[in-house]
């Protein structure tokens, strides 16, 4: 018997640790060993029991207080005593919906253990790469594969490692960007912390491909288990020959380092990320030159996304072919969505490009976790935008996605229900960029201030008639004038959102009312006199004294005195507080 | 809060692998920070010294990235997330549910130095939003409550 405990980062804030550390000290008849993240988030934390034939019985929400009743579990085989733990029929489908390439790994191999990623086959890729491939061949595989970059722009990476390949100089760089900056994303951070030797073994194919002796990670300080985990990875490579001098016997030769990010959105943006690596500030360089012309220290350099790399193994050893039958026509392959927000399953879901949002929303993730119908979901973060309930059949595709004013992105998926404002989420973007920009444009510094300004007296209820035109004009002129991807995109939230969801925008400037009820200066708290019991607990929960009523008759809200704090909404056990 | 001395010695061994190495600036910041909680205005001048930096050049470095200080930080550094999943789930709340509790705003310590409070952006647990970092420690599904009882269970332990 094995035991595994699902130890990403989500699973460790969930508990995993504790409920690891009870159960070892249990006596129990098997092994017990952590994988990285399952995916399913949001069964955390997630034991995986494995009996002497492999057959997996998953136990889910589990807690330090269950250490007992699996240890009867697994020494006595009574299995009633964890009945109430096993993992529903329903909730198993998140999975087995699933296509995983990029994730092949994830949940189900130790990833603190090289032995556990070369029995999965791991490596071999690279030997093969190394053995029996030319560089040009190489490229050539990932070109009939159709692998597009995964950090959002959706670039061909064969044609970036061509251009790198076909620069001129020893001296070259391939680097991975790991600056998972896109809030509502986390596919990266669970690929490098739930198999760490998969990204190390794309990036060294890469490497190999380009003419790159030097690889280079460059990843958020916000993921201190990612950098440990790769740290570790890094270490047993080097250890096995894998990285280091004359890999698998052959002339290639490539050393690995790592550098943490110190948290500037700006830095995913590929020129700011190696000023950022020389240790400047991180502001975008003009381009051209190209960074495969003229890159890391001004050497030719490829930089590629985590999850573009963790496709590169799998598509060396099954074929381009075999990539490029999943998908659409001009998207392949599979792409990874961290789908978060208010939807009922939420977690990590690799599917085929080509199916619909809609599967991903509701087949796969269960659809709303609230009783208030689904509104939009935001796609691609703060450079993506918001796709409304209507369009919910869109095609995941680059282009199809790209038509609705959204992006594919790097796979942030937050899905949002009628008690979301969209003017507060565009609001909530722009606060986030301009904050971001890096100032060197002026369209970007001083127009995401402006825009956001803006928003703020909209959301405030002293919107101006013209406002939603002025925004549309800034818009624009923040795409044209911005030299990076960073402020060209910025627009996109607002833009989205006014597309879509105008009235709204309308209802705050004309009416001064806010018809998701969230932003707090255009809302009236008032009691529902026939439900208030007259329990009196919003009345003490009022920070100012504006409830009054004697007990067991129903109270009043004094609206002079109200600073909507929204205290006494939380509170109420009857329901009986509306929001208007 | 009362600034300490600042022993710069505690800097020879982050100075001597890394101010040879061209490029190293971010990374002796963040073992600067690691090792004082922040960067003091006297490491400051050491790395521009040993490095050939303008300090500068290290201040507009420093101020362009969001993980470094210039301040100490208290016992217990809260993080809280502010991605958009976070957002959508309401961390609106808890914010104000630890500003009412400490008496304290974005970017400030309590004063008797026990907890700082800084907004962040995404932590990547969205799936557990809304989300706090307290120091190591990873905090999911808040609720007004429940970050009420632990800043209570944190501050019960310091004492």
């Amino acid at each position: 018997m094995r035991i595994v405990i699902g130890q990403g980062s989500c699973g460790i804030a969930a508990g995993a640790e504790k409920v690891r550390k009870a159960l070892a000290a249990q006596n129990i008849n098997a092994e017990v060993s952590i994988t990285g993240c399952i995916g399913m988030c949001y069964l955390e934390p997630i034991v995986d029991i494995y009996d002497d034939e492999n057959n997996l019985t998953r136990l889910v929400k589990v807690s330090e207080n269950d250490a007992e009743a699996i240890a009867k579990f697994v020494n006595c085989g009574d299995k009633a005593a964890v009945e109430s733990l096993v993992v529903t029929d329903e909730d198993s489908e998140f999975l087995t919906k699933q296509t995983r390439i990029a994730l092949r790994n994830c949940g189900i191999i130790n990833p603190e253990k090289i032995e556990a990623y070369t029995n999965a086959g791991g490596y071999q890729a690279l030997k093969k790469a190394l053995c029996d491939m030319t560089p040009e061949e190489v490229i050539e595989v990932i070109k009939t594969s159709g692998l597009a970059g995964r950090g959002g722009a959706g670039f061909p990476t064969w044609f970036k490692w061509n251009a790198a390949r076909q620069s001129a100089g020893e001296e070259k760089y391939l680097i991975c960007n790991a600056d998972e900056g896109d809030p509502g994303a986390f596919m990266d951070r669970a690929v490098i912390e739930s198999d760490p030797h998969n990204l190390i073994e794309g990036m060294l194919i890469g490497a190999y491909a380009i003419g790159a002796k030097h690889a280079v990670v460059y990843v958020r300080a916000e993921y201190p288990l990612a950098i440990k985990r790769l740290k570790n990875a890094i270490a047993q490579a080097t250890e096995q020959g894998i990285i280091g001098e004359n890999i698998f016997g052959s002339d290639f030769s490539c050393d690995f380092t790592i550098k943490a990010g110190a948290g500037a959105f700006v830095c995913g943006e590929e020129t700011a990320l190696i000023e950022s690596l020389e240790g400047h500030r991180g502001m975008p360089r003009l381009k051209p030159p190209f960074p495969a012309q003229s890159g890391f220290w001004r050497k030719p350099s490829n930089i590629n996304n985590v999850e573009t790399f963790a496709n590169v193994a799998w598509i060396i050893n099954n074929g381009g072919e075999a990539f490029a039958a999943m998908g659409t026509e001009g998207s392949k392959g599979t792409k990874v969505f961290a789908v978060t927000g208010k939807v009922k399953r939420s977690g990590l879901v690799e599917i085929p490009m080509g199916k619909t949002l809609r599967d991903v929303i509701f087949d796969i993730g269960g659809g709303m976790k609230t009783d208030k119908p689904f509104k939009a979901v935001q796609m691609g973060g703060p450079s993506g935008g918001c796709i409304p309930a209507d369009l919910i059949d869109t095609v995941i595709d680059y282009k199809a996605l790209g038509a609705t004013g959204a992006i594919m992105g790097s796979g942030g998926m937050v899905v949002m229900d009628e008690s979301t404002c969209m003017v507060g989420m565009a609001k909530f973007f722009l606060d986030f960029t301009a904050k971001e920009s890096c100032g060197k444009c002026i369209h970007c510094r001083i127009g995401t201030k402006r825009m956001l300004e803006m928003l703020e007296r909209i959301t405030k209820g002293e919107g101006r008639e013209g406002d939603i035109e002025l925004l549309e004009e800034l818009c624009y002129s923040i795409k044209d004038g911005a030299l990076c991807g960073l402020g060209q995109t910025a627009p996109n939230p607002v833009l989205t959102t006014i597309k879509y969801f105008r009235d709204e925008y309308e209802a705050h400037i004309n009416e001064h009312k806010c018809p998701a009820g969230e932003c707090s200066d255009l809302i009236e708290y008032k009691i529902i006199a026939d439900k208030c019991r007259g329990c009196t607990l919003c009345a003490r929960n009022c920070p100012v004294d504006a409830i009054t009523g004697s007990v067991k008759k129903p109270h009043v809200i004094n609206t002079d005195k109200c600073i909507k704090c929204g205290k006494c909404y939380q509170s109420c056990k009857f329901g009986a507080i509306v929001k208007e | 809060m009362e600034k300490r001395a600042v022993d710069l010695s505690l800097l020879d061994g982050v100075l001597q692998e890394y101010a040879p190495v061209k490029g190293s600036l971010i990374t002796i910041l963040q073992h600067t920070q690691e090792i004082y909680g922040y960067l003091p205005r006297e490491a400051i001048e050491l790395i521009s010294e040993k490095t050939g930096i303008a300090t500068s050049e290290i201040m507009g470095v420093g101020t362009f990235y969001t993980q470094f200080r210039f301040e100490p930080v208290g016992k217990y550094l809260i993080m809280l997330c502010q991605g958009t999943a976070c957002h959508v789930n309401s961390s609106e709340l808890i914010l104000q549910t630890i500003k009412d509790e400490l008496g304290i705003d974005d970017g400030q310590t309590t004063e008797d130095g026990l907890f700082s409070l800084k907004c962040v952006a995404c932590l990547g647990c969205c799936s557990l939003s809304p989300v706090m970092m307290i120091n190591e420690d990873t905090y999911g599904s808040l609720t007004p409550d429940k970050t009420k009882k632990i800043l209570k269970e944190l501050r019960e332990a310091a004492q």
